[in-house]
């Protein structure tokens, strides 16, 4: 299915966000996602499923003001 | 100075955007004396460098204060905020709620509403507002234990533009932790801000974009301490004429 991870289209097989970014390559734990806008905390990505069309952020710690 | 059963041991914070390299970041760090240092969550690819970049914040032995800058919305500032709970494992949220594209001035309605939503639910709130005394209230109503009020526009390095704001606010709120946030550029800034009986200063461009960012922090720390004594020994009274210092009983006649 595609959704669209950071606002680039992607092509996963899923069925769930904790699948689709190990797909992606994402590993470690210094990354937090949000599906569709809304927060999905670590230990709930393996059983959040998803859906072609989703919109997935992931957001990693980057120098601030 | 406490702030959330904190105690810190330096009234300066300091933001780590905008230097040079990674290495004079840490060396500013350190020559800052600074207690806290604020960053951010933005968009990451599956290389990307975020890992690293906690790490070398956890190096620096700092405390870490997220925020939730960019964000225009309520649902966008308590969303992020999530997620740099989880991230930085920290209930501490520097809360931005930007309502101008050209100013950065915090939209002070969504500030209050999603401060009164993280507080809620456990968080504790740096609120980056203005020095609106009506919304200064609302925020602590809404549990904020810490006031942010901007001393700038962000990044204008202009200083404190609005004094007499402050010093009511300082007024309005003598038991509350006030933190200046935005707009301080030189040393000398950030010492008016202590001397008027701030509790702190919040300072990253002025520090990371000046021609020698580590001297520049040293300069900061020393400034912030300036003041503050300053303010702790009773400024005298400004006086409109001159008055002589020199005794004049006792002064030769000469002519």
């Amino acid at each position: 299915m595609e959704i669209l991870v950071n606002s680039e289209p992607r092509e996963v097989k899923g069925p769930t966000l904790s699948a689709a970014l190990q797909e992606l390559g994402y590993s470690g734990g210094a990354f937090a996602t949000a599906l569709n806008g809304h927060f999905v905390p670590q230990e709930h990505r393996s059983t959040q499923p998803l859906s072609a069309g989703d919109r997935i952020e992931v957001l990693a710690p980057m120098q601030g003001g | 100075m406490i702030l959330y059963g904190t105690e810190l041991t330096s009234r300066l914070f300091l933001g780590t955007a905008q230097y040079p390299s990674p290495a004079i970041l840490q060396e500013a760090i350190r020559a800052s004396g600074c207690a806290v240092a604020t960053v951010s969550l933005r968009r990451e690819g599956a290389q990307g460098s975020g890992a690293a970049f906690r790490a070398l914040m956890q190096e620096t032995g700092v405390r870490i204060l997220p925020n939730t800058a960019g964000c225009h919305s309520v649902r966008e500032a308590v969303t992020t905020a999530h997620m740099a709970r989880e991230v930085f494992q920290t209930r501490w949220i520097k809360l931005e709620v930007i309502g101008h594209a050209d100013t950065l001035q915090p939209d002070v309605f969504g500030l209050v509403e999603a401060a009164r939503i993280l507080s809620a639910d456990g968080f504790q709130v740096f609120p980056y507002t203005t020095e609106d005394l009506v919304v200064g209230e609302r925020l602590l109503a809404a549990g904020c234990e810490v006031l942010m009020p901007w001393g700038a526009p962000i990044g204008s390095g202009r200083g404190v533009v609005n004094p007499e704001g402050l010093r009511a606010m300082r007024a309005h709120f003598p038991e509350v932790p006030l933190v200046v946030d935005a707009g301080i550029g030189r040393p000398s800034d950030a010492a008016v801000a202590m001397e008027m009986g701030m509790d702190a200063v919040l300072v990253n461009t002025a520090v990371a974009r000046a021609g020698a960012p580590v001297a520049m922090a040293r300069a900061m720390a020393q400034a912030v301490e300036a003041g503050r004594m300053g303010h702790g020994a009773d400024p005298m009274d400004r006086r409109d004429m001159a008055v002589p210092s020199t005794p004049v009983l006792g002064l030769a006649e000469l002519i």
